[in-house]
Order: C-alpha cells, then sequence, then structure tokens
C-alpha cells in the first residue's frame, strides 16, 4: 500500500539536487559579483610611490631630498575585533580624535570599505617604529610607506616652493588622470614647475592575502604589476652658500635679491625677505603651519623676486640713456645744466655729461633726456608727437625684459608695467596728454612697474653688453647634465652694442665716484652699479635699490637688491650686493663692518 | 556455505564505488582546503587534516572487513542493546564530555576524541528498524507512533543538551522512515507549516502582521466551508494554537536557543546585515563558490580556499573548496553522487525481502539525504548554518566511521537477503 511513497521520497530527494544545482548555478556561473569579492578578498593593490626627484645646487650639494614617512590605511570591512582604547593607546591620539579619523574617512568622496582609504597620514620615522610591532593587533589596518621632502637648509623656501596633498580644484583640473586624492602634489616654486620630471611614475603591486591580511605572493605572478619610477634629480644654477648669505642678509627685512651669472642666465641666489623655513610644510604639521605662514602679515609665502612689482627709481636711468643714445637724441658728451627747478635732484653737481650724470643720479639731466626722445617734433602736435615718441621708447625698454614676464622657470611670475600710449588713453579716459603728463618716467618713478629678477637681469645684459639669456633656476634634468634647450638663446636688446660700453662705465663710475662710492667698493675687483632711491609714501622711508655687476670685464656676475623702506640705494640696497659680489667671487668677505651696517641698522 | 563465504559476489559494487569515489575526492578537498604553498607539505602530512584524514580512511576498511565478517543477524539481535548503550553515553556526555567548538560532544581517548553522537545515528536507525519490523508492528497504531517518535526523541534531547543543535536535528530524518512505512503524511505536512510558520516569525518583526493574516486565513476558509459550530470551533482553536506556536518560536530563537544559533538563524535570513559576524560564514561560503564559476579554479588554485576566508572548511565547509575550486561542474558531479547514492540506498532498501533490513535502509538514505540537504544548503545561503558533516567529504573520524558503519552494515545485510528470505520463510 506504501509503495509509491518510494517515488515521492525519490522524486523529494532528485528535487532538492535540482534545486541546490539550480542555485549553484546562479551563483557560480549568472552571477558575477562573487568572482568580483572573491578578487577583493585576496587582491590587495600596493601602490609603490615613486621617489621624488632630488634638487642640488651648482656644486653639487643636496638641496632637496626625500626622507621616509608612513601612512596607516584601512580598509574597513577587514577590521575586525578593533580595540580603539588600544589603538589610541598605540597612536597616541584621543578618543575623540579617533572618532574625529573615522568621520573624515567615510566622507572622503573615494571611501569603500573594500579598497585601502586614508586614515592617518605622515607618521614619522620615530611613531612607525612604536606602531609597528603592534599593527597585527589591528587587522584591516596598513603602512603604506612614503616619503616627504627634506632639506640641506632652510634656505630657498620660496623658489623650492613645497608639496602637499592635491586639493579637489586640482584633481578636477587634472587631464592627465595621473594623480588620485590623497596623492602629493608640488604646490609651488620649483616643485609646481618641474612636478612633471620631479614625480617620476607610480608603481602598482597586485599582492593576494590570506584571511588575516598576510602577504601570500603575487597575484597572477605579476602580470599586471608595474615598477615605479623614480623622479628625475634636478641641478639648479643657485649657489647655496650666496643663497644662505643672501638670506642672512635680509634678516629682518622685506625685499628680494637676485644674482644672476649674465653669460648663461642661470640664477645663482633667489632671495625673497622675509621667508620660512621649509621644513616647516612637511609632515603632519603641515596644515597648522600653513597656516600660520600664510595669515603673517609680512607675507613670507610672496615671492618677491618674481611677484613683487615695484617701481624701479634711478636704476632705470642706465636704460634711459641706452634709449636716448640709440635713439640719438643724446652722444655720451651731451651736458646737460642741473636745473632743479623742473625737478629736484641731490649732491652737489651742476652741467654733467651722460657718464657724470648717471654716476651723480641727475634727475634733471634725464628729464631732459625724455624729453627729447618724447618730443623729437616728427609732427607739429605735441600730444601726437609724445605719442609716437612714447611708442618707439616703450619698444627699447621693453627689449630689455622689461614690461613683460621673462619667462623664468617658477609659476606666478608677474611681468611689471612699462607704459604704452593705450595705457595713457586708458588712464587719462581719452583726454589729451603728453610729456609734462608723464616725465616722472624719466627717473623710474611714475607709471613704470618692474620685478626684481627683472632689474637683476638688467644688470646681466649690461654686463653681457647688450643681451640676455632668460634667466632660470634648473641647469639640467636628470644625470646627463645637458642644458636646458629653452635657456641657451641670447635675447639681444633693440640698443646697438657699442652704447653699453658707455653705461659699463658710467655704473663704474658710480661705485668709484659717484653715489656707490662708499658701500659698493671692493679692493680686488672692478664693480659697476647703479643706486636707486623709490619714493614711498610718508612716512614710510624710501625703497633702496641697487644693481651691479662685477668684474667689469668678463663678468660672472649681476646681481639685483631691492630693500623695502630702507631709505638710500647706496645705503642698505649697495651694501648688501656688495657683500654678495664678494661672497660670490672670493667665498668670504672681509668687511665685517658693512655686514654689521647691514645686520644691525634700521635704515631710518 | 559458499554464500556466507564469499559476499563480494553479492556486494553492491555501486554503492561501494561511489563510497570509495567520494571518500577520495573528500580527502584530496581536505588537502586542498589547508594547502599553504609557502609551506612543503604533502598531502601525507600529520600535521595536516588530510594526513589524518587517511588514517582515519585506513580505520574505515578495517571496520568495513569486521562488519563484512561479523554474522549479518548481530545487528539486528543487538539493536536494542547497543541503543540502551548509545544512551547511556549521551547521558554521560556532559559530565565526562570535553569541549570542542563550541558543543560539548566529544569524548576523549587519548589525544583522539570521538562523537558518540555520531554512532548514536546508525544505531538509533537500526533500533528504529528492528521495532518496525518485529512480529505484529502496525503503524497505525497510535501507542506505536508513540514509541517511535519516543525513540527519536531520547537522542534529539540528549544530545540537543550537548548544544550540539545540528547533529540533533537529523534524527528529524526518520519522519522519512516512518512516512515510507505507513505513517500519515498529515504530521509531514504539520511538520512543513510549523517550518514555514517558523521562518515567518523570523523574518516577520511585528507579530499584528502575522496575526492579521491568520485571522484573514481563518476567516476565508470558515467562509468557504461548511458552517458548522463545530468546525468553526476547531479551526479557531487550530488558529490560536499557530499563534501559540509563533509567540513560542520567538520566545524559544530569543531565550533558549544559544546564542550563536539565533545569529545563525538571522544571519540566514539577512547575512549582509551580518557580513562581518554572524553572517561572515555564508558570505564567505558563497563567495567561495560562486567565484568558482563554471569550471572552477582548478585544484590547489582556490584563493578563498587557500587563504582561509572560509572557517571549518575540512569539516563543515568542505563544499566550498570543491564550489571554487571545480567550479558549477565540480558541484554537479558532487551532487550528482550524492543523489545517485542515496536513490542507489532506496533501491537496495526496497529489493529486501526482510522488514528490518527495509527500514534500516531508509534510515540509511533519510541521515545521508538530511546530511546532503542541510550542509550544501547551508554553504550556498540556503538553510542556516548548523554544524553538520558532509558525509565522507567532511574531515572528521567519527564522521567519517559513522557513515560508514551506517552505509556498509545496509551492504552487508543486502548481500544476504537471500539469506533473509529463507530465514523469514
Amino acid at each position: 500500500m506504501n509503495e509509491s511513497r518510494k517515488d515521492i521520497i525519490q522524486i523529494v530527494f532528485i528535487l532538492v539536487g535540482v534545486i541546490f544545482l539550480i542555485k549553484l548555478f546562479s551563483i557560480q556561473v549568472v552571477n558575477n559579483r562573487y568572482a568580483e569579492l572573491a578578487d577583493g578578498n585576496v587582491i590587495m593593490r600596493q601602490v609603490e610611490y615613486p621617489f621624488r626627484g632630488l634638487i642640488f645646487d651648482r656644486n653639487q650639494k643636496l638641496i632637496v631630498y626625500n626622507t621616509p614617512e608612513f601612512d596607516l590605511d584601512v580598509i574597513s570591512k577587514d577590521i575586525r575585533k578593533f580595540d580603539s582604547a588600544k589603538f589610541c593607546d598605540v597612536f597616541e591620539i584621543s578618543r575623540s580624535e579617533l572618532r574625529t579619523k573615522f568621520k573624515e574617512m567615510k566622507a572622503r568622496k573615494e571611501y569603500s570599505p573594500y579598497k585601502p582609504t586614508l586614515f592617518m597620514d605622515q607618521l614619522s620615522n620615530i611613531d612607525f617604529a612604536r606602531v609597528q610591532d603592534h599593527l597585527d593587533e589591528f587587522p584591516g589596518f596598513y603602512i603604506q610607506a612614503r616619503t616627504t621632502r627634506a632639506y640641506g637648509s632652510a634656505a630657498l623656501a620660496n623658489a623650492l616652493g613645497y608639496v602637499s596633498e592635491i586639493n579637489k580644484d586640482q584633481l578636477a583640473r587634472d587631464k592627465s588622470k595621473v594623480y588620485k586624492q590623497g596623492d602629493y602634489i608640488g604646490q609651488s616654486g620649483i616643485e609646481a614647475f618641474y612636478e612633471e620630471p620631479l614625480r617620476g611614475k607610480r608603481g602598482v603591486r597586485f599582492k593576494l592575502r590570506d584571511v588575516k591580511g598576510i602577504e601570500k605572493g603575487s597575484f597572477n605572478q605579476g602580470k599586471y604589476d608595474t615598477l615605479s619610477v623614480p623622479g628625475k634629480n634636478l641641478v639648479t644654477g643657485i649657489d647655496i652658500t650666496l643663497q644662505q648669505y643672501g638670506e642672512f642678509l635680509m634678516k629682518g627685512k622685506a625685499g628680494s635679491i637676485v644674482a644672476i651669472e649674465p653669460s648663461s642666465g642661470e640664477i645663482l641666489a633667489l632671495v625673497s625677505g622675509p621667508s620660512y623655513d621649509p621644513t616647516l610644510l612637511t609632515g603632519k604639521n603641515y596644515s597648522t603651519n600653513f597656516k600660520l605662514i600664510n595669515s603673517d602679515s609680512l607675507k613670507p609665502l610672496f615671492n618677491r623676486p618674481l611677484m613683487a612689482q615695484y617701481r624701479p627709481g634711478s636704476i632705470f636711468k642706465i636704460a634711459q640713456a641706452m634709449t636716448a643714445l640709440q635713439e640719438k637724441v643724446i652722444n655720451p658728451d651731451t651736458r646737460i645744466r642741473c636745473d632743479r627747478s623742473v625737478i629736484n635732484c641731490h649732491g652737489a653737481h651742476s652741467n654733467e655729461d651722460l657718464r657724470g650724470a648717471i654716476a651723480n643720479s641727475c634727475n634733471p639731466y634725464f628729464h631732459n633726456v625724455l624729453r627729447r626722445m618724447l618730443n623729437k617734433g616728427i609732427v607739429n602736435d605735441p600730444f601726437e608727437d609724445t605719442r609716437i615718441g612714447l611708442a618707439e621708447w616703450n619698444k627699447h625698454i621693453t627689449s630689455f625684459g622689461f614690461g613683460n614676464r621673462l619667462g623664468i622657470d617658477l609659476p606666478n611670475e608677474k611681468g611689471g608695467l612699462i607704459p604704452t600710449p593705450a595705457y595713457y588713453d586708458r588712464a587719462y579716459q581719452n583726454r589729451p596728454w603728453k610729456f609734462s603728463n608723464i616725465y616722472s618716467l624719466a627717473i623710474g618713478e611714475g607709471e613704470n612697474l618692474v620685478v626684481p629678477i627683472q632689474m637683476a637681469n638688467f644688470a646681466a645684459t649690461i654686463a653681457n653688453r647688450g643681451y640676455f639669456y632668460t634667466p632660470h633656476l634648473i641647469k639640467s634634468i636628470g644625470d646627463d647634465g645637458k642644458p636646458l634647450p629653452a635657456y641657451t638663446e641670447r635675447h639681444y636688446t633693440s640698443i646697438d652694442p657699442q652704447h653699453f660700453a658707455v653705461a659699463v662705465d658710467a655704473m663704474q663710475k658710480v661705485v668709484e665716484e659717484g653715489t656707490g662710492q662708499y658701500r659698493a667698493r671692493l679692493e680686488d675687483v672692478i664693480v659697476c652699479g647703479k643706486t636707486g632711491t623709490v619714493e614711498n609714501e610718508p612716512p614710510l622711508f624710501d625703497h633702496s635699490v641697487f644693481i651691479a655687476f662685477a668684474p667689469r670685464d668678463n663678468p660672472k656676475i649681476a646681481i639685483s637688491v631691492y630693500v623695502e623702506d630702507a631709505g638710500q640705494g647706496a645705503r642698505a640696497a649697495a651694501s648688501i650686493a656688495s657683500l654678495m659680489i664678494e661672497k660670490y667671487l672670493f667665498g668670504q668677505t672681509k668687511r665685517p663692518h658693512i655686514e654689521q651696517y647691514v645686520l644691525n641698522n634700521k635704515f631710518e | 556455505m559458499n554464500r556466507e563465504e564469499d559476499i563480494s559476489g553479492k556486494l553492491d559494487w555501486v554503492a561501494v564505488l561511489l563510497y570509495i569515489g567520494m571518500v577520495a575526492m573528500g580527502w584530496l578537498n581536505i588537502y586542498a582546503s589547508e594547502y599553504d604553498e609557502s609551506v612543503q607539505q604533502t598531502i601525507l602530512d600529520l600535521s595536516l587534516n588530510s594526513g589524518r584524514q587517511l588514517i582515519f580512511i585506513a580505520a574505515s576498511f578495517i571496520i568495513i572487513l569486521a562488519i563484512g565478517v561479523m554474522d549479518m543477524r548481530f545487528y539486528e539481535t543487538f539493536a536494542y542493546l547497543f541503543y540502551g548503550l548509545i544512551l547511556f553515553v549521551l547521558i554521560l556526555i556532559p559530565f565526562i564530555g570535553k569541549e570542542v567548538g563550541g558543543n560539548k560532544a566529544w569524548i576523549g581517548i587519548g589525544s583522539f576524541g570521538v562523537q558518540p553522537s555520531e554512532f548514536a545515528k546508525f544505531i538509533t536507525a537500526m533500533a528504529v528498524a528492528k521495532f518496525i519490523g518485529s512480529v505484529g508492528f502496525r503503524m497505525d497504531n497510535l501507542r506505536s507512533q508513540a514509541i517511535l517518535f519516543g525513540m527519536i526523541a531520547l537522542p534529539i534531547g540528549l544530545i540537543f543538551l550537548q548544544r550540539d543543535f545540528g547533529t540533533a536535528l537529523v534524527f528529524t530524518t526518520f519522519v522519512i522512515v516512518f512516512y515510507r512505512e505507513g505513517m500519515s503524511p498529515f504530521l509531514i505536512v504539520v511538520g512543513f507549516c510549523a517550518a514555514v510558520i517558523f521562518v515567518l516569525t523570523l523574518l516577520v518583526n511585528n507579530h499584528l502582521y502575522l496575526y492579521a493574516g491568520i485571522a484573514i486565513v481563518l476567516g476565508v476558509v470558515i467562509y468557504l466551508g461548511k458552517k458548522k459550530i463545530k468546525r468553526i470551533v476547531l479551526l479557531t482553536l487550530g488558529a490560536v494554537i499557530i499563534a501559540g506556536v509563533i509567540e513560542s518560536v520567538d520566545y524559544v530563537v530569543h531565550t533558549v536557543l544559544p546564542e550563536h544559533h539565533q545569529n545563525r538563524l538571522k544571519a540566514l535570513i539577512n547575512p549582509d546585515a551580518y557580513p562581518l559576524t554572524w553572517g561572515w560564514n555564508v558570505t564567505q561560503s558563497k563567495i567561495a563558490i560562486g567565484s568558482g564559476g563554471f569550471m572552477g579554479k582548478g585544484f590547489l588554485e582556490g584563493t578563498q580556499t587557500k587563504f582561509d576566508f572560509v572557517p571549518e572548511q575540512s569539516t563543515d565547509f568542505i563544499f566550498c573548496t570543491i564550489g571554487e575550486e571545480h567550479g558549477w561542474m565540480g558541484s554537479l558531479f558532487v551532487v550528482a553522487m550524492f543523489i545517485t547514492l542515496m536513490l542507489r540506498v532506496i533501491f537496495i532498501a526496497e529489493r529486501q525481502k526482510g522488514r528490518f533490513a527495509r527500514v534500516y535502509g531508509y534510515g540509511v538514505a533519510g541521515i545521508f539525504f538530511f546530511h546532503f540537504a542541510v550542509n550544501i544548503g547551508m554553504t550556498i545561503g540556503l538553510f542556516p548554518v548548523i554544524g553538520i558533516p558532509l558525509p565522507f567529504f567532511s574531515y572528521g573520524g567519527s564522521a567519517l566511521w559513522g557513515f560508514t558503519i551506517l552505509l556498509f552494515v545496509l551492504l552487508k545485510l543486502d548481500a544476504h537477503r537471500g539469506q533473509m528470505l529463507q530465514r523469514t520463510g
């Protein structure tokens, strides 16, 4: 009677088997999710950060290098039996900090419980040593080694720039798709300008791991792994000793020193005062320190040599002289009376020729010279005549590298301003203007704006008797030592070379018997220079300016010094310039009284 | 007599070959589940489960030989004695047993441990078979039914006390035997309904919904049928009993069941809610099997298996190794082997002339079926994680020996089925 029941039982057995096979088919063959989850379980993506390129000075001294640093990453799905008290103990953070870390982690855009996410960044070597032994007690947490920047000295901070985590805007703008959130990128200076050669190439390794997170060899025999390629080293033209000396002299002052090797355009020193210690912008205190530095009223992050646009003052008279000679409105022997009724002057002189006018920085002389240039009488209308003259004048002046960005290899360079007729049309809103409105240009005041690097480049142009190489920091990239082709081209001015002899003579005279004679002169070498005193708004003191090059023949160094609110150019600026020249040419300075004068004087 | 001296001719070689195949595959998969390429260990290494399993397999062959030489009447004769003995041992276990993996189900003999509950399975099968096979047994007798349920309730209760929930549940499989021998299917239907209600109770948090559902069903049934007072009262009583069951299930789940069983039940219903804790086993098990694809990753190539993502993989979760390394094809092969073996056992049972052998055969089939269904079901997320082994595959001496005895006693009886006819005839 129960014979049929054996069939029912057998059908039930087979049915269960079939249900299993259908379910198995669905999870094994139809659904790919499990295969992905399995890969997520065992495959660990290890990013190998390349070493960022090193930066050397012109004498192979190391300026910037790397020091190890460790990030703590977490794969949250791997966290098990998390002992928060122990964690706080080991990592030396408070409970509330831990909570914040978790919140921050989950707030990250790329956060996924299956992928490593940054949990704590920039543990130092010492932190790492302490934490290392306890790491296996916190499954799901991994140490990711990377490097941070370290510096041979505290010098050159603004030119070097700094490296920090890429921000959202940069990430959005990055078309190369090289960067990921949490990556580091050069934010300013050389680090930013040479980011591409410096950064190298990231490597990725796919590792297998077991349930405890222990590595179990490489995935697919490393078929998908890529090796990291270290960044290229950079050799700068900077003389780091000279740079340090410059920063030493600028202590407590605002301004800049730019020193250039005229024969190559290599920048020997690029001092921006006040500066900061670049080490402050590395490691885990980056953000606190950045806020501190960025909010300083003296703006240490403002790279003055490139970004500060000043009126040039009397150093501009040399450019005026060259232009006038080229325009043949004067010759070197032209004498002009020092008529102080139109424009003020200083010192005892009355009727100088061109060299003497430069040496004594005679204002009426150059007022007269500019009038001759701007009002040549080509047309009768004095307004139109000035327009024609100004356009001519502008062409010559800008050929010295003024008025436009020079193209130095640093970001955020400013171009300054050399007025054109169109500029004054705008400024006067199409009301007429003529020479009497704009004569302050003659002595480097008025609307002229020049950045310190252009002043130094100007000194180098005179040193070269008529041409310059684009000033640059980096001599060569990588190990081949080849100079960069972008910086081997000579830029000639629109002035005939023979006229520069006059400028050189005059500048020698400035140092030997003119305005710069006391502090700029050196015993063993002929220094050519020019002082400048730029008007400032009272009660502030005038800005002190000096440009120079030395030796007179076959010059090795051209320099500009600009010290804000420090009075006459013959004082602070001339002293600093000559000390820098002395230091560079002879390796040491023998004039402690000048050094003390620079360091101690308040220039009031 | 010749027939008694040489049983090899009568031995059911289909079942034997299936047995050998399963044990061998089990052994290889135990090795695969522990394989670590960074450590030089062979499959024979005694520090590995695979090495020890080989010893268990060797011991199984000795047991098979012993069964072969033992008189076939031995089992029926001493069935009640064995049953009494095993109950005694099960009673003792809470006092003398040692705890392994949350279950106090082991008796230590030196460094070895045996699990008496594994042996209780075939002994209970024999005792049930002897009772049903006894002269004058009638299934429609209420007293007989009560005795039968008592016979399986005793080991269930005792093993439950050892907190070995899974093994205890195995004994419910005898319902299949009772059904085959004529018990009304009403009980099975009731049991099935109870299971559905049980799962619903776990699924639905607010019991008001369940009560509303019961009330609606009750109303519909009353409305559709004859509207006699007696029928309505009976139906209402039934509904109240069901509601009571729901409440008691809730009570059992939340208070009586040990916490790890509670959580496993919850994880079955919603494994994603506990992916790192109670759902871990199921989640990882499904990942391992699911990542195997159609053809599998290859022997010793399963990453989830090698790197220990599935816990207890050489024992309860051995099917993950098969699923991952041999894919759907391997799973198909193993499932097919089990179905074949179970159908073969039923075929053997049905060709027995004596009732003892037939009932015992159904007991064997039922026990294999329960293990097969629950074990594979739990690895693919169709059942809660109940720690019972996959017969012949899972690592473990007691389990292997228990299943070996279970099968080979049947084969021994089968080989002598002609004599049985003589005896009874």
